[in-house]
């Protein structure tokens, strides 16, 4: 647990970065700083490892001082990421890996095995191990920086921005495979970042500060959408965010599917055309997989002859996990060619269809129950006070 | 040989060749063999005081930032001062105040004491601001986010400086040293100006007052002109391998990369040049 | 300090003289020096293949002593070994080995946006070179240029160990005559002369960039 209790810190020059901060990032979890440019979220993040010195107030790691730790120390026990990893270019990428529990002390071998094991953890491909830093591309980077960080297994770990220099789509993986890692690791993080779309996807926790180092709202992301705490917060989180609170809201198997008869690659043309509902038949393949609308609407006669191809399919139209969220089935059923959104099950396979009315209804029916509670605990609190 | 026509009544280029070819210029105790070792073995004990003062102090003023204005600026000084009149003058100066005998053999004759210490105190002010600057601007010049990854971790000061700062400043640094020992081996040629002192510089010096002498004048002197100019290249050469053997190769340019052009490619030129001499 | 201005006086004739050959062997080489490195310096600059190998044989032509080339340049040219053609020849040599690579880092360094622009609006590649890029690179060659000076001037010195008459004379003077007041008046004067070349380019290099004033850098 990192707690901070009423932090400031005011430059050489009297700008103050950090204005009276205190909150507690928990164990175990993802806590967030957001914000504009200038809110002090990397100069809050930056005084935890004590890269910066608080002007006052005291940060707690696990309710120890950390005004009272040699700096050194204190920093090898808390893993560092950076917006550009911070590679040392001079070293290749295992030993830029090795590098903290050698200076722990461990032994040369020791320690690269250490590294080959989180190189492998991270999901880089080993046979990059031996190159050096400017031989990788950006994105492979950041995965040596997070394994550089975890190489002494830290409990803690600070992260500086530590996807903002990749291209959306690597950003997009290197995310996800965060995510991924951090749920069997399991590690107190500290994560920078100005992008609330981030913020939102990674936290558990979201700290959103202002211009001033003020802390606008500490909240968990879905609170954070659907009760922003004033005007600038709202502000920043945005717009769409009753469409993208969705996001957190589990489509968890209460949503109902109709069924839908499917035709499949290979198949008659005059087959799959019989089929249809509405003009539209569902292709999926011989593992079940959807893999496309089928058309056939406007032909008759000697242009159904044939089979159902891959080039004949619309692909337009995202799939919703059966498991997933309101947000996924909704996109699903709105951006789907036929109007009927497809649900797949965890393996890909076709589920069912839903149209955007379903989903809405389901969603109006969920958010009635949620201002039911809402109203009532309101209530509650009134009759306390 | 016609092409090296004799200039203005003196001996030709040609008489060079057949200076060479002479072994008595080679072996003696003022033959040719032993001038190239008393000219390397100078350049050697400036080139060894100079990095002893200018390294450290570079990458003290890159690490800290600290200083910055009055080292750029004292470089800049020390490279206007021609090195010859500073040679005399020490010279000058220091011959009413040391007179001791103290000889060191190889090194120092007896009475060379003087001249001996005034080459040196010039030649480590020529050789100091190439090094100086280099290694400056070389811990300057280490990415920025390396160097907070490195405190971020954990390493003190003199951890950053050993483990990061300096492998990754090297391309520049050696480049710096390489330069000011190519300055100092063309320059060391001054110290035959002052009395007891050897190196290739001898033959020029004497041979300035004879030129029209086959054996001792203008052929002698551009022999010794050659050498010291092989000596320079030879070096250089020294250096190129010195730099592959100790600079990472991950700061080289050496290995495969996408086709970017970055500046690490461009690292290892002569920086400023040799010439900034005497 | 009296002495020295005492000497100063005596010989004001002979060190003016010696002072204006100086000025001369220093200022004429970076003149010519200058006008030879920009082409070739284009040329490694446009046609990138071809910045290996100049600024290597540019690098190598430094590893030559200038005492070597004042020594040879008369066996081959057939000037007199005191003739201070020697020493321009060599220094302007030496010159163009500096500016050569400072001159195709400079253009290099103008921002391919800039020049892409210049482009677009319609200049062709000999304006884009005149009006643009040649303009944008100043600071850069002006700094080269710089070091190639101060260097030069101190060079010009050398050539007293053969005999050429310049203000370097006045260490010999010094030296023969045992005299510090010679000896100290020159490196005061070569000093100074190298602090006037720099400051002559400085000058220049600023009335030519005037959009680097306005930003204000100290």
């Amino acid at each position: 647990m990192i707690r901070f209790e009423s932090v400031t810190k005011r430059f050489g020059d009297g700008t103050v970065a950090v204005d009276d901060l205190s909150l507690e990032a928990p164990s175990g979890k993802i806590t967030i700083f957001v914000g504009p440019s200038g809110c002090g979220k990397t100069t809050s993040l930056r005084m935890i490892n004590r890269m910066l010195e608080p002007t006052s107030g005291r940060i707690l790691l696990d309710d120890q001082d950390t005004a009272s730790m040699d700096p050194a120390t204190l920093r090898r026990g808390i893993g560092y990421v950076i917006q550009h990893a911070g590679l040392f270019p001079h070293r290749t990428i295992v030993d830029n890996v090795a590098t903290v529990p050698m200076l722990l002390g461990e032994d040369k071998k020791k320690s690269r095995a250490r590294a080959m094991e989180l190189l492998e953890r991270v999901g880089l491909d080993l046979k990059l191990a031996k190159r050096y830093p400017a031989q990788l591309s950006g994105g492979q980077q950041q995965r040596v920086g997070v394994a550089r960080a975890l190489a002494a297994d830290p409990p803690v770990m600070l992260m500086d921005e530590p996807f903002s220099a990749v291209d959306p789509v690597v950003r997009e993986q290197l995310q996800n495979e965060f995510l991924r890692l951090q749920g069997e690791l399991g590690k107190t993080i500290a994560f920078v970042t100005h992008d609330i779309d981030e913020a939102i996807k990674l936290g558990d926790k979201v700290a959103v500060m202002r211009v001033g180092g003020r802390l606008a709202q500490f909240a968990e992301p879905a609170e954070l959408l659907s009760r922003p705490s004033d005007a600038f917060v709202a502000g920043f989180v945005g717009r769409d965010r009753g469409y993208r609170a969705l996001g957190f809201a589990s489509a968890g198997g209460s949503l109902s599917t109709s069924e839908e008869d499917v035709a499949r690659l290979g198949d008659d043309l005059r087959r799959a055309n019989d089929m249809a509902q509405d003009g539209w038949t569902l292709v999926v393949d011989d593992k079940d997989q959807p893999q496309g609308w089928l058309a056939l609407g406007g032909l008759s006669g000697s242009a159904l002859d044939g089979t159902v191809t891959p080039d004949l399919l619309n692909l337009g139209g995202t799939l919703a996990g059966q498991d997933g969220t309101l947000r996924e089935a909704l996109d699903a059923a709105l951006s789907s060619p036929s109007g009927r959104g497809v649900i797949v099950d965890s393996d890909g396979r076709f589920v069912g269809t839903v149209t955007p009315g379903e989903v809405l209804e389901h969603i109006e029916s969920r958010a009635a129950g949620i201002r039911r509670n809402t109203l009532a605990s309101a209530k509650g609190q009134r009759a306390h006070a | 040989m016609s092409v090296l026509a004799d200039g203005a009544g003196l001996p030709g280029l040609s008489h060079v060749i057949t200076w060479f070819n002479d072994p008595s210029n080679w072996w003696g105790s003022s033959g040719l063999l032993i001038r190239i070792r008393e000219h390397l073995l100078y350049a050697l004990i400036i080139l060894l005081i100079a990095i002893v003062i200018a390294l450290p102090l570079g990458l003290f003023v890159g690490h800290t930032g600290r200083g910055v204005v009055v080292v750029v600026g004292l470089a800049n000084g020390l490279r206007a001062i021609p090195t010859l009149g500073l040679v005399i003058y020490l010279y000058l100066w220091l011959s009413t105040k040391i007179t001791t005998t103290f000889a060191v053999p190889w090194l120092v004759d007896r009475g060379a004491l003087a001249s001996f210490v005034s080459v040196m105190i010039a030649l480590v002010l020529l050789a100091l601001p190439p090094i100086l600057t280099s290694t400056y601007a070389g811990v300057q010049n280490v990415d920025p986010a390396a160097r907070d990854a490195a405190s971020g971790m954990g390493m003190t000061g003199a951890q950053v400086v050993r483990k990061v700062e300096l492998p990754c400043a090297l391309p520049l640094i050696m480049s710096g040293i390489r330069s000011a020992a190519l300055q100092v081996i063309a320059t060391v040629t001054v110290a035959a100006y002052l009395p007891f002192l050897g190196g290739l510089g001898r033959y020029i010096k004497d041979g300035a007052g004879d030129l029209n002498n086959t054996q001792t004048g203008y052929p002698a002197m551009v022999a010794a002109g050659l050498t010291v100019a092989i000596l320079a290249v030879v070096v250089d050469a020294l250096f190129n391998l010195l730099q592959r053997a100790l600079v990472s190769p991950g700061l080289t340019g050496r290995i495969k990369r996408d086709s970017r052009r970055t500046t690490v490619d461009r690292i290892d030129a002569p920086a400023e040049a040799n010439l900034i001499s005497a | 300090m009296h002495e020295v201005w005492t000497y100063f006086t005596v010989h004001h004739s002979e060190i003016m003289g010696w002072l204006w050959t100086t000025v001369w062997l220093a200022g004429v080489p970076l003149v010519v020096g200058l006008l030879l490195a920009l082409p070739i310096g284009w040329v490694a600059s446009r046609y990138h293949w071809t910045y290996p190998p100049i600024t290597s044989i540019a690098g190598l032509l430094y590893t030559i002593p200038s005492l070597v080339l004042f020594l040879v340049i008369p066996g081959i040219l057939g000037t007199g070994i005191l003739s201070p053609l020697n020493v321009a020849v060599a220094l302007t040599g030496y010159t163009i080995a500096l500016l050569v690579r400072t001159v195709a880092d400079g253009l290099d360094s103008v921002s391919s946006d800039t020049m892409s622009a210049a482009a677009a609006m319609g200049y062709t590649g000999r304006q884009r070179l005149v009006a643009v890029q040649l303009p944008l690179a100043v600071p850069v060659i002006g700094a080269g240029l710089r070091v190639a000076a101060v260097s030069n001037v101190s060079l010009v010195s050398v050539a007293s160990v053969i005999g050429v008459l310049q203000l370097g004379q006045l260490f010999v003077v010094g030296y023969d005559y045992n005299a510090l007041a010679p000896t100290f008046l020159g490196l005061v004067l070569f000093v100074l002369l190298a602090l006037a070349f720099d400051l002559v380019i400085l000058g220049i290099v600023r009335v030519l960039t005037p959009w680097q004033r306005a930003v204000g850098r100290p």
